[in-house]
């Protein structure tokens, strides 16, 4: 075993890149989730982030219009759930697998004069001096710039949620949208604006897959992730702290891995590759079993709401 | 009354022959595949093979496939799904999808199936495969040539004998040509992730390799490598042109085309019957895509020359003496593997390291 040929810095660096689509999709989750409504379209809005970002960025030449372009993607998927579901009250779980699916099909389709194209490169970020820095300056600071907006957006989602009136808004329509209404908040209104900003996240996630990960547009190429995203939400018990944990937990396992397979690390393989899974689910539930109430999940999630009822 | 009977039965029949024809007319062909069928590679593959029996018959036959179907429970919904809507022939084209399709080949016996990459038949189930680790040696031999820092990465998807083959191949094939490569492995435990596989691809790339052989379906690898500048990657499973001539410098292509011709013909006809088929270079199922430019002069050449003796038979990718991981012999000098050996094999050859997972 060489475990010496792995850099410490390049590990974290790729790390926070495997991580960023992962956290943007779950912290989008988060908030629809706490809204009280269910959209396992996830990985439907991710892909077509993935396509409308990556097809933006290719004919504009320009990423930061192609991240737009995702975003405006995802949220435009995710209005026919929140139509779909919040108007004609269909089933939440249904709408978000069959989103999943439309997701696939409408991104493979919109993606066929895409593939073998290399996408413009998303700039790194200047940070001066910082990037000099020994260790953290290859590692942390020499990102692009979606990774900062990432943990930006971290940060503003947590101070949103738990620090302000609109956040309280928002769990209390999660908890309980019936006492919501009565106090005449506007139930629909917010559910549709918290899924719309779902979908703009989910989409993001998917265009900073097919733009900066990869770094190409393959049908399918999410491959699961949403899936994943939705998991982190769930175990991270709806607090964005614990998403952003989960997230890095998952990415950073997951690259860790590869490295200690490449490095030929006398580990079994097999417990290598399941250890993503396998220490993001122990942390996350351990830290989790503590406080058993704090860690409920929104108390409407995924219930329909009519007004009338 | 007796009239009237025969005479609604024959009206009754007549009304429903052309409808009846018209289903027996076409030959149903169903296609499972693993990953989408724009992955650029594997699957893409065989639905261009898919295309191509269109194109060949035309009206004669009607095809349908279904995309990203997972190997296991899935498939078996999947392909009695297509068997129950009337496939005359089914081609299963994972590994995974094996014991499957063994299963519901034994509720349809009228209905024939070809599984890709497997090693089971029965009266109705065919298996055919390609030689892929003929072209692994190429590869081998080109990765071997060029290589700059001795460190050649390997993404692997599933420990299944076809993967271990070829690293085991291009293994060999490199080190005739440079006794100094090293071989590093990294297991994706996935056939198409183009995320993971771009992990990958950048692990290894970062701990100093300089070429990256893959026997995942994606072209992530090789926008990895485009990336990271000064690295060498070849096309799996399909050309990948888009990415020549680097960091693609050549590449593995699976020809299935005139396979599934042959056999819809067969099932056409009614001269179908279970078989067993490997085949290789020299038969054209495996081709290697064209060495680019990036590739010095005389090694394209010898890769040709490789080629070529591989194809008529003169060379053979594992001809001893070849020694198993564990220092015991495998091949005495000159002798060749046998097809029993190569398709069940589970071991590494001497000079690998790690270990292959169960």
């Amino acid at each position: 075993m060489d475990l010496s040929s792995i850099s410490p810095a390049l590990v974290v660096a790729s790390l926070m890149v495997a991580s960023t689509p992962l956290l943007l999709a779950a912290l989008g989750e988060l908030v629809v989730e706490k809204a009280g409504v269910l959209n396992l379209g996830v990985e439907g809005m991710m892909i077509t982030g993935a396509i409308c970002g990556f097809a933006i960025a290719v004919e504009t030449g320009s990423p930061p219009l192609g991240f737009l372009a995702a975003m405006a993607g995802g949220a435009a998927l995710s209005m026919v759930f929140a139509v779909l579901t919040l108007v004609l009250l269909a089933n939440q779980v249904a709408t978000g697998l069959a989103l999943t699916l439309f997701g696939l099909g409408l991104s493979s389709m919109l993606g066929q004069g895409y593939v073998g194209i290399k996408p413009p490169a998303t700039a790194r970020l200047d940070l001066g001096p910082l990037s000099d820095l020994p260790f953290l300056g290859r590692a942390v600071f020499s990102h692009d710039w979606m990774v900062y907006v990432s943990l930006g957006l971290t940060v503003a989602i947590w101070y949103v949620l738990t620090r302000t009136r609109a956040g309280l808004t928002l769990r209390a329509v999660g908890e309980n949208h019936d006492a919501a209404h009565a106090l005449g908040l506007k139930v629909v209104a917010i559910r549709f604006a918290a899924i719309g900003f779902g979908g703009a996240m989910a989409g993001l996630g998917g265009a900073y897959l097919s733009l900066v990960r990869v770094p190409q547009w393959t049908e399918g190429m999410t491959a699961g992730a949403g899936w994943i995203a939705l998991a982190i939400v769930v175990f991270a018990s709806w607090r964005a702290d614990r998403v952003l944990l989960g997230a890095y937990l998952f990415g950073g396992v997951t690259v860790l891995q590869l490295n200690l397979q490449a490095a030929g690390s006398a580990l079994p393989v097999e417990y290598l590759s399941m250890s993503p899974y396998v220490i993001t689910i122990l942390v996350l539930v351990i830290m989790s079993a503590r406080r058993s109430r704090a860690t409920a999940a929104p108390a409407s999630l995924g219930k329909p709401f009519h007004a009338t009822a | 009354m007796t009239t009237r009977r025969t005479l609604l039965g024959a009206a009754a029949a007549l009304a429903l022959a052309p409808g009846a024809w018209a289903q027996d007319d076409k030959t149903k062909v169903g296609f499972v595949y693993v990953g989408p069928v724009g992955d650029g590679g594997w699957t893409y593959e065989h639905d261009q093979a898919r295309r191509a029996v269109e194109a060949e018959y035309g009206d004669q036959v009607e095809t349908v496939f279904q995309e990203n179907v997972p190997e296991g429970a899935d498939a078996e919904r999947v392909m009695t799904q297509m068997a129950l809507s009337g496939a005359d022939l089914i081609f299963t084209t994972s590994f995974g999808y094996m014991d499957p399709t063994m299963n519901v080949a034994q509720k349809f016996p009228d209905v024939k199936f070809e599984h890709a990459t497997g090693y089971k038949t029965a009266e109705n189930v065919s298996n055919y495969s390609a030689r892929f680790y003929e072209g692994r040696a190429v590869q081998g031999f080109i990765a071997g040539s060029m290589t700059q820092t001795n460190k050649i990465g390997y993404i692997a998807s599933f420990p299944i004998p076809e993967v271990v083959r070829g690293i085991n191949a291009s293994y060999l094939a490199a080190k005739a040509v440079n006794p100094e490569i090293e071989f590093s492995v990294v297991w994706a435990f996935t056939w198409f992730d183009p995320g993971k596989e771009a992990d990958a691809a950048k692990a290894l790339i970062e701990q100093g390799a300089d070429v990256i052989l893959q026997h995942t379906d994606s072209t992530a690898p090789q926008a990895a490598a485009a990336e990271a500048g000064n690295v060498i990657t070849f096309g799996q499973a399909s050309d990948m042109a888009e990415y020549a001539p680097k960091p693609r410098v050549s590449s593995i292509i699976d020809n299935w085309a005139p396979y599934y011709i042959d056999r819809v013909g067969a099932v056409m006809d009614g001269t179908w019957e279970s078989q067993s088929v490997w085949q290789g270079i020299g038969d054209g199922m495996v081709e290697i895509g064209e060495i680019s430019d990036a590739v010095p002069e005389d090694v394209k050449a010898r890769a040709l020359e490789i080629r070529d003796k591989i194809a008529s038979g003169e060379m053979h990718p594992f001809t001893g003496p070849i020694n198993r991981q564990d220092g015991t012999e495998w091949l005495a000098d000159g002798e060749t593997a046998t097809d029993e050996v190569l398709l069940g094999m589970d071991f590494y050859v001497e000079g690998l390291t790690g270990d292959i997972p169960n």
